[in-house]
């Protein structure tokens, strides 16, 4: 199965430097179709407004956390199959341990490189 | 030795510890007197050596208390540590300001690749992925900040409870040792030297010239 190269992706992070390097990045992937929220909640609503291919989300945050938007997809009937991937520092086993069993489908830790990001969302996607 | 404690007294030591929190040196003194006003019969010498005991170590504390009071713990939490949280959020807004300036001219040079031969560009793109690569620092960097921040902030609140514990002790240690005014000492090479200024305190380019104009 192709990849929709023109899928919309919806990035989570507080930084808005880190947002710009994602988006910068999917962008030389061939991903251009991107946009940004700052927190699990504004990230919710977005995905509650319109159709994503893909999440790929930072853990810390506020006033939501990464986590807990996680957990918010994966309850809401129309986005639980949602691909999601978190992009985070926090690198901890009972991290990694607790975005698996919130459904995470992939994890990458911070800092990280591009070749990464490309592997992951192979993974996740499948071949591009 | 016996102790009938009259039920004036009982109140008084009742209401104080419903407060629950410390007394005053002038309330320990008016509790202890009430309580030595109710002893009754002979004291032996075990009781007045007891009492000698307990004497020297309400001394002792009360020593320990101006020690400690002298050197003005209040100064933490009022002054330093908000400097240092301050000088800590201007460091993440500065590496922002500067990541975000990096990033936007890499993404012009990034911008001007479909202009150049395929091999130079491909290069370029290399390199200004390294670049983006490379600008995670931002992110990680605040990140740990904000855990020092956070730091801060806990030992603010354990220094406020020791402050809050020592009553009117360190205001009296002010008042008997007021601090001199900056304004009355010349200023020395020490003085001078303060590092980054916070943007808001900060000179800009235009004023420093025109302080220097003034001397002319």
């Amino acid at each position: 199965m192709s990849v929709d190269m023109n899928m919309s992706i919806l990035i989570v992070d507080d930084y808005k430097t880190m947002l710009r390097i994602i988006r910068n990045l999917l962008k030389q992937l061939g991903f251009s179709n991107v946009d940004e929220a700052t927190d699990g909640s504004m990230a919710l609503q977005k995905l509650r407004d319109k159709d994503y291919g893909l999440v790929i989300s930072d853990w810390n945050m506020e006033p939501m956390t990464g986590i807990q938007l996680l957990r918010e997809v994966r309850a809401d009937t129309r986005l639980k199959t949602l691909p999601f991937i978190m992009i985070t520092a926090e690198s901890k086993t009972e991290n990694v341990i607790a975005a698996k069993e919130a459904g995470v489908n992939n994890y990458i830790v911070k800092p990280f490189n591009a070749a990464t990001l490309k592997t992951k969302l192979s993974t996740v996607l499948g071949n591009f | 030795m016996s102790i009938a404690v009259p039920p004036e007294l009982v109140a008084r030591l009742s209401a104080l510890r419903s407060r629950g929190q410390s007394y005053s040196r002038d309330e320990i003194t008016e509790i202890v007197t009430g309580l030595l006003s109710t002893l009754d019969g002979d004291l032996s010498n075990v009781n007045l050596k007891l009492y000698a005991e307990l004497e020297d170590l309400a001394q002792y504390i009360l020593s320990a208390k101006k020690e400690i009071a002298s050197l003005l713990p209040d100064d933490i939490t009022s002054t330093h540590l908000p400097t240092a949280t301050d000088e800590l959020d201007a460091i993440v807004g500065a590496t922002e300001v500067a990541t975000n300036g990096i990033l936007h001219a890499v993404e012009v040079i990034e911008g001007l690749t479909a202009e150049m031969p395929p091999e130079v560009a491909e290069k370029i793109t290399e390199a200004v992925t390294e670049v983006y690569e490379s600008c995670n620092f931002q992110d990680i960097t605040g990140q740990r900040i904000t855990k020092v921040v956070k730091a801060l902030k806990h030992i603010e609140t354990k220094v406020d409870a020791l402050v809050a514990a020592f009553g009117d002790e360190i205001q009296k240690y002010r008042d008997v040792n007021p601090q001199k005014q900056m304004a009355d000492e010349p200023i020395n090479d020490a003085a001078l030297l303060n590092g980054p200024q916070m943007p808001d305190d900060a000179a800009n380019q235009a004023e420093i010239d025109a302080l220097l104009a003034s001397f002319d």
